[in-house]
């Protein structure tokens, strides 16, 4: 099975390959090893958020003057993402988001659950085309799907990586 | 009402404010500082929004780091820029050396029946801004201190944030075209990035 560092790797190589070098994120524990490797690459920008809908707006502005840019973070973050996603829905801009699951596998803190299980229904409702992934070495690939959709049809698209793969956090209990 | 003691009338503020602008582009806020840009003068250099409150200023934030060569400016309200306050936080760590920031503050929600705003309070936007670490910050009460603020838009580095003490006023319906669509692919054809 293919660690962290692999996917976030091939994620990583798929977002160069494809010019996206702005990447705007409220941090997840799942999101550590990609961010490490975007912090330490100068073609790459991380923007550190307040709150996830502001990636949104600032990923559309970035497209609308020319540049690629995406949102990573973590499930809970969707839930205040959902009237901003109306910006590149209007502007007809892409809006790629990368989003680590919490609540979804092997959850120890309950209070994550209510968010996790409604990541997909809430992204579908507002119309952003949903990419789930179960297994750590299809990370990559999809996310390179997504991202081609979402830039060649000017839509929006998330990843979601399953807690199967990043993991549960254990908060010290066994 | 709120801002009884507000003296700049926005419509003649912004048309002289403007005349400064140079090549600099405009995100504007949704509502009536969507309006005031577009009743002064429209421009393909003009980033309307209809929508996606709080959104105005990431949005700006957005085209100042893929435009470093350009100088941009966020023109938003205070209901807007306080939705989504936390974006001055993201401001000043990235600390864009182009954008600006100009908050049209009439101290209420002017779209929605001039509620009371909490900028009527004790919320000084200005003040906030400098403890985001926004340094450079003016207050503006009169008209006559237009040439001092277009200064601080237009030519001082960035980034720089000025509240413009607004009257509530009844000014004239100007709305710009609202097919986000449009409005991107004008924008985007001005900046000669279309195949982006």
């Amino acid at each position: 099975m293919a660690s962290d560092t692999d996917w976030s790797t091939d994620v990583f190589r798929a977002m160069q390959a494809r010019s996206i070098a702005t990447v705007c994120t409220v941090p997840d524990g799942g999101l550590t090893q990609l961010l490490k490797m975007i912090e330490a690459d100068r073609q790459m920008r991380l923007v550190t958020l307040s709150i996830e809908q502001e990636g949104i707006g600032i990923a559309t502005g970035c497209w609308l003057a020319g540049k690629r840019a995406m949102i990573a973070m973590q499930s809970s973050g969707v839930g205040n993402c959902i009237n901003a996603l109306g910006l590149p829905a209007a502007f007809r801009a892409p809006c790629l988001m990368l989003v680590t699951m919490r609540g979804q596998w092997g959850e120890f803190n309950p209070w994550q659950v209510p968010m996790g299980q409604a990541t997909r229904p809430a992204l579908e409702a507002v119309g952003v085309k949903c990419y789930p992934v179960d297994r750590p070495e299809e990370v990559g690939e999809t996310f390179a799907a997504a991202a081609d959709i979402a830039f060649n049809s000017r839509g929006s698209a998330a990843v979601r990586v399953s807690q199967r793969i990043v993991g549960a956090k254990g908060f010290g209990q066994k | 009402m709120s801002a009884p003691s507000n003296k700049i009338s926005r419509r003649p503020f912004m048309a002289e404010l403007l005349a400064h602008r140079g090549n600099s582009l405009l995100v504007t806020g949704l509502g009536s500082p969507t309006w005031d840009c577009f009743a002064t003068g429209d421009s393909p250099d003009y980033l309307y929004s209809w929508g996606g409150m709080g959104l105005a200023l990431p949005t700006a934030l957005g085209v100042a780091l893929a435009q470093p060569a350009r100088r941009v400016v966020c023109v938003t309200g205070d209901g807007e820029i306080l939705m989504g306050i936390g974006s001055l936080g993201v401001v000043g760590d990235q600390a864009p050396a182009n954008l600006a920031i100009l908050v049209l503050d009439n101290e209420s929600f002017g779209e929605t029946g001039r509620q009371r705003g909490l900028s009527a309070g004790r919320t000084d936007i200005a003040a906030v801004a400098k403890g985001f670490g926004i340094a450079k910050t003016m207050t503006v009460t009169e008209q006559s201190a237009v040439g001092e603020l277009a200064e601080l838009l237009f030519k001082t580095p960035g980034p720089v944030l000025a509240v413009a003490k607004i009257a509530i006023t009844d000014d004239p319906w100007a709305l710009p075209e609202k097919d986000g669509a449009a409005i991107a692919h004008r924008f985007r054809a001005a900046l000669g990035v279309d195949k982006a």
